[in-house]
This record gives C-alpha cells, sequence and structure tokens, in this order.
C-alpha cells in the first residue's frame, strides 16, 4: 500500500526539529532510517500529518565515549555502529546483537534510535538497552530529560516520550569485565525474533534479558545459579512471560526457547566473564 | 527549512546512475514508485511495499536502500543507482549479471534487479565472499522460483572472475 498524505519537512537544525514537534504535537513523527516508520506509513497503521527528517542535522551522527557511557546519536545507522572498530570492546553484547538486527540492506539505513523509539517487542537494539541498563535521552523544545531503557519502554510499540519530544541519543555503560551472551531464533536471519536471549555474567551474578516473548523485553537478575536450580528459575521466567500463540510459533514453543538459549547464553555469558 | 506540503507535487532531482534526473512528487510518494513512473526506470521492481522481499533494492549514496522504505523527497540531491547502471554499456552484462545467466539464478526474474544490487555492492567492498557471508546477504531477499542454489553459485563465479580480473590488472602494473 502507499502511505497517507504528510507534509514533509527536512530539518537541518535540530532547533527546527524540535520546533515542528512543539507545533504539531502527536501530529507530528521524527523520521531517520525509515526502516520501521515508513513500512508502518505504508501500511496505514502511522498516519501523521508531518514527518521530521533528521538526517541532515550532521550533529546527530555521532558516536561518542562520555564519562563513561557509549553515546549513540539519532542520526547513527545500524551499519555505522556495527562497522565502529571499537564496538566489540566497548559494548561486545552489542556487537553480537547488532548482526541480527534486520538484514545487511536495511541496517544500512535504519538507526539504533529509531529501533528503540518503535519499541517492537522483538527488536534487538530496546532488547540490548534494558539488558545493559541504557539510558534514552529525550529531547524538547521545552526541556531535555534522561530515562532508564528499561522505563522507557512501556509495552508493545509503547513509550514515554511526550508528543513533543525526540531522542536525540541513547547511552550504553561500559562495564569492563563482564562476560555476554546473545541468541535469538526467527523464521530467516533477520526477520522478527521469535525469542530473543540475551546475557550478562558479573561478579553480582547473572542478569537475562529476553525480547519476543513479553509486550516489551523483560530481565531477571540471579545469583550464580547452576544446575536445577538455574533449570527452576529459567523455567518461572518463562511462564512469568505470559507467552501468546501467533502465526510464527505456540505459546509453549516461546517457553521452550526462554528454557533453551536463556540457559545457552547464560553459559556462554560466564565462559566469556573475566 | 523547507515545508513540502503533502498535497502539492514538489521538484526533485538526484543523479541516476551518474545522470541527472529530475521529475516532482508529493512527499508521500516511495522512491521506488518515483523511479518507476515519474522516471520510467522501471528495471527497479516492487513487491511487499513493507522492506521484507527485497525486489526494489537499490544504492543511496554507496548504501543499500529499499526504495519501498524511502521516499523520493528524501533522496533529492543523492546519488542513486538501480539495476539499469550494472551494465558496462548497451548490450553488454556485467561480470556478475553474466554469470546469473550462466548459472540460471533467475527464473521469473522478478527478485533480481534487487539481488544484483545487493551482490553486487557486497562483492565490491567483500572480494573473497564466503558462502555463508552470501546466504547471510541474501537473507535480505525473496526469490520464489530458484531456492537460492543458482544465485550463490553464480555469486561465487563471479566473485571468483572479479578477483582474478583485479590480480590480473595488478600484475601488469608492476
Amino acid at each position: 500500500m502507499k502511505p497517507a498524505a504528510f507534509d514533509y519537512v527536512r530539518a537541518d537544525t535540530l532547533d527546527e526539529a524540535l520546533a515542528v514537534l512543539a507545533a504539531e504535537g502527536g501530529d507530528a513523527r521524527i523520521i531517520a532510517g525509515g526502516q520501521s516508520l515508513m513500512a508502518m506509513l505504508n501500511m496505514r497503521l502511522a498516519r501523521p500529518k508531518v514527518l521530521v527528517d533528521i538526517m541532515r542535522i550532521g550533529d546527530l551522527d555521532r558516536i561518542a565515549e562520555e564519562r563513561g557511557r557509549i553515546v549513540v546519536g539519532a542520526g547513527v545507522r545500524q551499519a555505522k555502529l556495527l562497522a565502529w572498530s571499537e564496538l566489540a570492546a566497548k559494548l561486545p553484547l552489542v556487537a553480537l546483537a547488532l548482526p541480527w538486527t534486520g538484514h545487511e540492506q536495511t541496517r544500512s539505513r535504519g538507526t539504533i534510535c529509531g529501533s528503540v523509539a518503535h519499541a517492537d517487542p522483538s527488536a534487538e537494539t530496546p532488547l540490548c538497552l534494558i539488558a545493559l541498563e541504557g539510558e534514552v535521552h529525550l529531547r524538547s523544545a521545552r526541556r531535555r530529560r534522561v530515562v532508564a531503557a528499561g522505563d522507557f519502554i512501556t509495552g508493545m510499540m509503547n513509550t514515554a516520550r511526550q508528543d513533543d519530544e525526540m531522542i536525540e541519543a541513547v547511552s550504553f555503560p561500559i562495564r569492563a569485565g563482564n562476560g555476554y551472551g546473545f541468541r535469538e531464533v526467527a523464521r530467516r536471519h533477520g526477520d522478527f525474533a521469535i525469542t530473543a536471549c540475551a546475557a550478562i555474567a558479573s561478579a553480582n551474578g547473572i542478569r537475562l534479558a529476553v525480547a519476543g516473548v513479553a509486550d516489551k523485553p523483560e530481565v531477571r537478575n540471579w545469583p550464580d545459579l547452576d544446575g536445577s536450580a538455574l533449570d527452576d528459575a529459567l523455567n518461572a521466567f518463562a511462564y512469568e512471560l505470559d507467552a501468546r500463540d501467533d502465526i510464527h510459533a505456540t505459546a509453549r514453543y516461546r517457553r521452550d526457547l526462554v528454557r533453551q538459549i536463556g540457559r545457552e547464553v547464560i553459559m556462554e555469558a560466564r565462559r566469556c566473564r573475566a | 527549512m523547507p515545508r513540502l506540503t503533502a498535497t502539492q507535487r514538489h521538484s526533485v532531482r538526484f543523479r541516476l546512475n551518474g545522470h541527472p534526473v529530475e521529475g516532482s512528487a508529493e512527499p508521500r510518494m516511495q522512491l521506488a514508485d518515483f523511479l518507476r513512473h515519474e522516471l520510467g526506470a522501471t528495471g527497479t521492481h516492487v513487491g511487499c511495499e513493507h522492506g521484507v522481499c527485497g525486489a526494489c533494492t537499490v544504492l543511496v549514496d554507496g548504501m543499500l536502500t529499499r526504495s519501498c522504505l524511502t521516499l523520493a523527497v528524501q533522496v533529492d540531491g543523492c546519488d542513486v543507482r538501480t539495476v539499469e547502471g550494472l551494465a558496462p554499456e548497451r548490450g553488454r552484462l556485467s561480470v556478475l549479471q553474466a554469470a546469473f545467466r550462466r548459472h540460471h539464478g533467475l527464473q521469473c526474474g522478478f527478485c533480481t534487479p534487487g539481488v544484483l544490487m545487493s551482490l553486487d555492492r557486497y562483492l565490491s567492498t567483500n572480494p573473497n565472499p564466503t558462502e555463508d557471508q552470501l546466504r547471510e546477504l541474501l537473507s535480505g531477499h525473496l526469490c520464489r522460483c530458484t531456492g537460492y542454489t543458482p544465485i550463490i553459485r553464480a555469486a561465487m563465479e563471479a566473485a571468483a572472475t572479479l578477483a582474478s580480473s583485479t590480480r590480473q590488472e595488478d600484475s601488469t602494473h608492476v
């Protein structure tokens, strides 16, 4: 299908983009890489009155290390972060998960922040941001605020963003010495994950984040469980996610994936822990 | 900060396969439709219109791009390359295209323009691909005729041909 009609604004500065959001509120949408939003527009699941293109705002295309965090601006495409020479050293989990985000042909255009803004429950970037206790940096003409990733995503494609706000950047804390594991199951590499699991093994124990099952990525923190204690914890988590049947997989299959690949990524993370 | 109104058509200019082109589009017009209906460049095909099938894949400023997930107005001033730009001259196929013909890398040909653009771009930066890498790249395309095997065969042969011709060029320059 074709999108419904909208005005198109090509913002040259952040202030221009924020002014449109301040004036139009919920009738305006930011477009960056467009890899989620354009599909929504084509299917008319989204019908904004005005699109604000932010990709010609140079300041947003920035990956920077600031106060122990990696800050990724709203203009940074997934392919750019994946090609960043320090990614594996600074953010190993993101280096593991990003190749599973869409395809080469969509990572080349799609942005990191756009994926967080879209908040698809099976998406890898929100999963990593929540697993790593990252933050979302919001900006409006009135104010700036920083929201923890776990609080930002409130449900399926729902976020705490106000109508006049845009994501200016997301930031991931750098944590040396942790081990990481990531795995997902999808019908085709790059398709929406039926279930995706990310594990972090630190000195304090293990942290497991799961996408694709509940309406947003969910996380559990456990001590260094083993054997049947780990099985029990994974089983309880799998049921707490309240999996549903759909055209792609049954709820039971999803619970099984949480138990199986949840355990695999935890073991992988432990092996990599310093 | 230009604001292009929804109900009017606006001038869009860019370079298409090296040549300047111009047409007009409402803001909502997809790049794929602009190429086909405004410019008559019907080599790019439109399949699913939500970024899944890959038939409409083109290059924008060197980036692989789903032209159904891109607005014509977004590429104003950009460098756009499509399947029409692959052949070195009229009546002659590129190395990759010739390999597709030799290995029956296409049957109905609907997915082929997008597949060719992806492979052409990929081989230009990864001259020695493994079959696994090519299969992962092709995960961004749907082909319902070939089962992908002849596409992989064609791409592997094209990569080898391109690599050996590069080596020959290198040795003549010594």
